[in-house]
This record gives C-alpha cells, structure tokens and sequence, in this order.
C-alpha cells in the first residue's frame, strides 16, 4: 500500500471487552471510519536527467505517432481511401499502408494482438515494466498533463501552497487556466482519435462545420472526457487500482528482471546528518534521506520501501537521487535500475560480479518470448505477400436440394459469391473438378452484365467480372445427366481463378467443396 | 424475528447497527458509498427527464406522450417510409423498363431477384412453395418444363392474369373429361395411359399402348401433339417429358384422363403493382428453369 493510507482499526480502541462502554461514534465525526477514501494528493517535483530526458524523448515520438499518423497519405489509386492508416467501418476494411484487410481476414489482426501479448512478456522480463513506465497511454498523458500543471501552477512547493490557499482570484484564475488547457489538450486527444476512422482532411472540415456524423462528435465527447478525468484527475489511481497489467508483472517479473531498486544494503542506515553521526561513531549509509526520491515519485511512492505494485518505473526517482549524490560527493546508482540477482550480489558485497546488461537481456526466457514474437511477424509477413486477393464461397440451395429436367436429367442450384479484394476489376473462371459430364450455367440467362460461358479443353467454364474491391453473388446451377451420377451426393470441388494474371507463376485461385445432390436410389 | 434492541456499536467494524436484530445476528447500519449514492440520485434525475420527455404513464385511455413527441409506431411508419423512399428509385425504372432491359443491368436485376424473393415468399409460396418445388397440382418452378410458356414474358403474363380464373385475360383451357362424358370407356382409358407412359420412355405395356394409339391420335394429338410434345399456347403439357403435374404412374395418368383435375392460379394484376410483378417474373424465371 501507498505511504500515508491508514485504516483505523477499531479493535484497538472502541469495545474491547471488559472496557466501559464508549459514546457511540458520530457520522459527522471526523474520527469516524472513512466509507470514502479521497485521493492522497500528489505533487511530484520536477526533475532533469539522463531518464527524464529519455521520457521527454519517448513523450515526443508517441504523441507524434498518434496525432500524425491519420494524416500520411497514401495512393491506392481510384475509388479507394488515400489514407495509410484507415478503419473504414462503413465499408468494413482495415487500410495499413500497402496492406489491406476485409473482415474475414481479422485474424491477422488478432495475430497482432498476440504479437502486442508476447511484445509486453519479452520486454517485462528484459527490461521490467518499461510499458508502464515510458509507453503506456496513461503515463505519457499523464505526465503531459503535469508538464502543464508546473507551467502554470509552478512546481512541486509551489502546488502545496496553491492547493491549501484559500480561493483568491489568482489561485481561481490559474486552475481555471490548468483545467481550460487539459480539457484543450483532452479535447484534441479525443479528437484525433477520430480521424482513424475517415479520410481525414474532409472529416476535419466536416467536423468543424457541423456537418460529421454524429458519432464523431459523441467519440470526441467520451474520449474528451475519459483523457480529462483519467490524465488529469485520475492519474495513478488509474494504474494502481483500474488496470490489471500490474498485477500481471507480478507473475512476468523474475530474478533477472530489470526494475528500480533501492539498494538498501547501500544506502542503510539513513541519516539527515551524514557527517555529524559518523563523526559519532554511528554506522551511516549512503541514503542522506532528502526525499528526493519521493518528491518525484508521480505515484507517490517511497521506493526505499522496496518493489512496490504502484511502481511504474519511470525511474524518475533514479535521476533525483543520483543529482543529490554527486552533490555530496557519493557514487552514484543508490537508487538503479538493477535485478533481485544484482542486489541480492550488492548485499553480498559481490557487486563486481554483476552481469553486464546483454548477458541480462539475452538469456533464454527472453530468447524465447523474442522467438514466439518474431516468429509469429514472420508468419504473418509471409502470409501477407504471398495470399491470394480472391475469395470464394458457394452456399448449396436447400431448398429444392434437387431439380429433376424434362429430360430427367438433374439440376442442382448453387449460390457461388466470388471476393475480388484488389482495386481493380478483374476477371474470375469457375469451373468445377472431379465432377465428369457436368454442364455449368447461369440461373437466369447471361442478359446481365458481366457473365459469360465458355469451352475450352479442361470442360466448361463460367466467366464472372468483378468490380474493384467488391464481392459479386451470382446463382450457378450445374445440371448433370441421370447416368452421369452414380450416388446420391457426388463431392467435387468448385475452383475460381483469375482469368488474366499479371504478376506470379499461377493465376490467383480459390477452391470451395462442393455436393451434388440426386434423388433416392440414383445409382442403385 | 427481528426484535428491537437498542442501536449500538458493532465491535468488529466500528459500524453502528441498525437496532434489529435476527436471532442473534444483528443488522450494521452501513451507510452507502458515496459513488453509489450519486448513482443513485443520478438515475432518479434521469428518471424524472425521461418522464417529462419520452411516454411514460399510463392514463385511462391513452398515455402521457413526452415533451420530445416520440413515438415507437411513428418511428416504425417513418423506417419504412425511408425504405421505400430509397428503393424508388429501382421500383420505378423497374415499372417502366422492358424485361430484357431489367434482365441486362447487372443492379436492376439484383435488386428485382431480392425483391422478387420476397414477393414471392408473401404471394406465391403458399401453393407453389418456399423454395418454388411445387407438389402435386402445384407446379414446380424450378424446372424446365413450362404449360404455359417459359420465356420472361410468357411468366409476366402467367403471373398478371393467372390461369382458370375469372378474369377476361386469364389463361384457359380445358381437357375434356374422357371417362365422366364416356367418350372413352374404361379400357380404351387403359390403352391410352400404356401408350402416354410410352411417350416418355416410361415402363409400359406394348400392346395396351400399340391399341391407345390409335385413340391416341383420335383424341389428345390436337392438344398435347404427335410425339405428345404439348402445346405452351393452349396449356397443354408436355407428356414426353419425365415431369408430371398430378403424378406419373398409370393410375393417375388414368384419373387425368378420367376427370382431369385443373389447376388455378389468381391473377396477380389486380393486387400486386407492375414493378412487384415483374419483379416476381424476373425472380421465378431466374430460378433456373427459365427459356
């Protein structure tokens, strides 16, 4: 539990037996148990060093990430998105780039998700919680809006005496002011959000005149309000209490873990007055106990009191110590990233021995999660370039199943819908295998547009043209001759390809099974 | 039994009770938290807006309506209304095109084949089926013989006037019944039926069937033709073909030529709209069977 939370226990006052009875506890009492607990307010100081920096760094790109992205353009050629980052829900496609993804090919993004999985295991047991600490979010909005807080309100002491002065009109006007400029800043989070979703250039000009969807408008709200509440009210609350990762790193965290630790055996006993108890005689540690390390802390934590499930190691508490220890002259590192393996050989006095930071990093756990991660990227890589941009399914009529002709010959009808899933027309052969003596034709005629029938050595044939990026549903039915048949279900397979092909050693090809149903007793 | 104690302090949670008592298990007086009261007070807010905006009492004949006017039924009439709205637009170029010129584009033909299923399953299924199969007396539509015709326009007008109906455009014929009139006697009925199933390379008797052709000739070759190929014109089904209306064994052939039952179809014109209908024609001559 966070420093500074106690929970009164009645049993060491109220009721004990043999006691007299005490005047019963008054609601409005101040000593009365808490049925709320308000949030302990933090105001971490501001600090400057070397993982400061890197979060400023890492600040830098993922916002850029995030409000740029929907604007890359790129060129898909006519009649698709020129977006490179798009989820076009209305017409339900994933555009990434040179990649394109329809429904039915979600599991690509769910390889994804499982990449995002293995991704956060390899670099928690690499380099502990470096995602809550640098890249999640909720820390990157979160120190966003601290950054804004001291901008306006001053730092850390600065905010102490803010927060306990009375309402002035300049302390009304500066949390006016620290308010106005997070909801500004939620309010553009929120409002990028959107642009992942529609072209982006117009949905802008559409937005501000009024005339988006109104989901757009109700997505900014929410997102406005969720970035507001969680970056600038919530804060730590959110990951010490909302979010379940931490409790995951429990179990992903190892000996070999990298994770700030305070190295006790160090900094132990702590003095205010280093030099004065040494001159005494007393055993002094490092530690001067300046509460440098807390006043930082964005989660208000001690970190003397060891690893902690609120620790998010932003090792902001690293750069404050090592500032006070060059100030008074005392290696730095009292404070480090470093593993149980590594303190445990600290307290053994062997800390020469510690293993250098790739022999940390390469050992066979993270080997294998790095594996499973790349293997998992390639796969799919590999999948991505080599799949076929046509889809085929055929749904069986159920209802007649058989159709007997004039000549008694039977007739089986077939839905057949054909995905061409690149941006230009082309066209598609269907024929059917393993099914001798089949004739093939449209239900219907071939007046619409588009269809034809054709011959060729390899049997009858079906020509479909398909627009760009379309599925096409025509009804085929294949009629086969009484003798012809020899069972009443005859498997054969249904094969759709593309009839001219630019690119590849074979033409784009899908293949569905297919029956052919015939009435009782054919074959007998 | 709750009984009445006095309110107290509970040792354990420092919480007071609430004075009752269960047999010996007391009640803590717990006050709520402070997020759920809000809650609570929120929905009762809520609450209290959707009542004055939305209906929500009910009055003796009718109900409080809401400030905001809203209404489910209204709502439903305005759906269908957009629905409508927005098929016009291929309802109306199906009403006033040909039906080669529906069949040729590629959207106007999709839509009336999903219309036309609709049509069909409200208006046609009952007697013709779900999946157009027919029955006995019923005929099927999926296949490729036709009484009446099996071109587009032929099944257009199938549709719009019917068959044996009272209407003035309906298509009619009438097979004469051979057995009740004693035109033909019961062998002779015989000979014909051996020589039908003939016609169609159906088990049968070769002699019976050498007799009925003779009578054969006398008596269906006007309508039902030579080689009993039928004749679309007059309604006269084909009966070289392995499809039979009202069953293919020597009986039923014999109980046609007796006393033929005759099938009837409503004229559609009346009820349904022209581009409903044509829709219907584009959607059973699509099925598969159509010339």
């Amino acid at each position: 539990m966070a420093d500074g939370i106690v929970i009164p226990d009645p049993r060491d006052g109220a009721g004990k037996a043999g006691r007299a009875p005490e005047p019963l506890p008054d609601p409005d009492d101040d000593d009365y148990p808490p049925l709320y607990r308000s949030r302990q307010k933090i105001f971490p100081k501001a600090v400057s060093g070397f993982f400061r920096r890197l979060k400023w760094q890492i600040m830098g790109v993922t916002l850029a990430v995030y409000y740029l992205t929907p604007w890359i353009r790129w060129d898909r050629g006519d009649g698709a998105p020129d977006q490179a980052v798009l989820i076009d829900l209305a017409n339900r496609r994933f555009y990434f780039f040179w990649i394109e993804i329809w429904p039915q090919e979600f599991y690509y993004v769910a390889g994804l998700l499982i990449m995002a999985g293995i991704g956060l295991f390899l670099v928690t047991s690499a380099v502990g919680r470096a995602w809550c600490g640098y890249f999640c979010p909720q820390t990157v909005w979160t120190d966003l809006f601290m950054f804004v807080e001291r901008r306006i309100e001053g730092d850390r002491n600065a905010q102490i005496r803010l927060d306990k002065a009375p309402w002035t009109p300049r302390k009304v006007w500066l949390r006016t002011l620290k308010h106005a400029t997070w909801l500004g800043i939620a309010f553009a989070t929120g409002g990028a959000w959107i642009f992942y979703f529609a072209d982006a250039p117009s949905l802008f000009v559409d937005f501000w005149t009024g005339q988006a969807a109104g989901v757009a408008y109700a997505t900014v709200a929410i997102l406005t309000f969720t970035t507001y509440t969680l970056g600038g009210l919530m804060r730590e609350q959110v990951c010490t209490y909302m979010c379940p990762w931490p409790r995951i790193q429990g179990a992903m965290l190892d000996e070999n873990s990298l994770i700030v630790t305070y190295n006790d055996w160090r900094g132990e006993p702590r003095s205010k007055h280093r030099k004065k108890a040494a001159a005494s005689g007393e055993k002094v540690g490092d530690c001067i106990d300046c509460m440098a390390c807390v006043n930082v802390c964005p989660v208000g934590i001690d970190i003397r009191k060891g690893q902690q499930l609120e620790c998010i190691t932003c090792a902001l508490c690293i750069d404050a110590c090592d500032a006070m220890m060059e100030k008074v002259d005392l290696p730095k590192g009292l404070i480090s990233y470093s593993t149980l393996h590594d303190y445990e050989l600290g307290v053994a006095g062997r800390g020469d021995e510690r293993p250098t930071v790739w022999k940390r990093i390469f050992r066979p756990r993270t080997l294998i999660y790095a594996g499973a991660w790349a293997a998992i990227g390639l796969f799919m890589l590999l999948s991505l370039t080599v799949r076929d941009r046509i889809d085929v399914n055929v749904i069986h009529d159920r209802n007649p199943v058989f159709v007997t002709l004039s000549d008694g010959s039977i007739r089986n009808g077939y839905t057949v819908k054909i995905l061409n899933m690149v941006n230009e027309p082309r066209t598609f052969q269907i024929r059917v295998e393993d099914l001798p003596g089949a004739h093939l034709a449209f239900a219907g005629g071939e007046a619409v547009s588009g269809i034809s029938s054709g011959e060729d050595l390899d049997g009858p044939f079906l020509r479909v043209e398909v627009d760009p990026d379309r599925l096409r549903s025509v009804r085929i039915v294949v009629t086969m001759p009484r003798e012809a048949l020899e069972a009443e279900r005859t498997e054969f397979t249904w094969v759709a390809f593309e009839e001219h092909w630019e690119y590849g050693f074979r033409p784009e090809t899908s293949r569905a099974e297919g029956a052919f149903f015939a009435p009782e007793g054919t074959g007998e | 039994m709750a009984e009445d104690h006095k309110i107290e302090t509970d040792e354990i949670s420092g919480t007071r009770t609430t004075g009752h008592e269960w047999d010996g298990i007391k009640e803590l007086d717990t006050p709520m938290p402070r997020w759920w009261l809000t809650v609570f007070y929120a929905c009762i807010v809520w609450a209290v807006g959707y009542c004055i905006a939305y209906p929500a009492w009910p009055l003796i004949s009718s109900y409080t309506t809401g400030v905001l006017g809203y209404s489910s039924r209204a709502e439903v009439i305005e759906t269908v209304a957009e629905h409508k709205a927005g098929q016009a637009q291929f309802r109306d170029r199906i009403a006033a095109a040909s039906m080669e010129e529906i069949r040729a584009e590629q959207d106007l033909f999709e839509f009336a084949l999903a219309s036309g299923a609709s049509a069909y399953a409200v208006n046609c299924s009952t007697c013709h089926g779900a999946g157009a199969a027919g029955g006995n007396g019923y005929p099927n539509l999926n296949d490729d013989a036709w009484i009446w015709g099996g071109t587009i326009d032929d099944i257009h007008y199938t549709i719009t006037h019917g068959i044996r109906n009272d209407t003035d455009e309906a298509r009619v014929s009438e097979m004469p019944a051979f057995g009740e009139l004693e035109i033909l006697d019961d062998a002779q009925i015989e000979s014909v039926t051996q020589f039908v199933l003939s016609l169609s390379g159906s088990p049968h008797d070769a002699t019976l069937a050498g007799d009925g052709a003779v009578l054969y000739e006398e008596n269906c070759a006007a309508c039902h033709g030579e080689q009993g190929e039928g004749y679309p014109e007059l309604g006269a089904p084909n009966l070289a073909d392995q499809i039979w209306l009202f069953g293919g064994t020597p009986e039923a052939i014999a109980a046609q030529i007796h006393k033929p039952r005759q099938g009837v179809m409503p004229a559609w014109g009346p009820k349904l709209d022209e581009a409903t209908i044509k829709e219907l024609a584009v959607y059973v001559h699509a099925l598969g069977g159509g010339q």
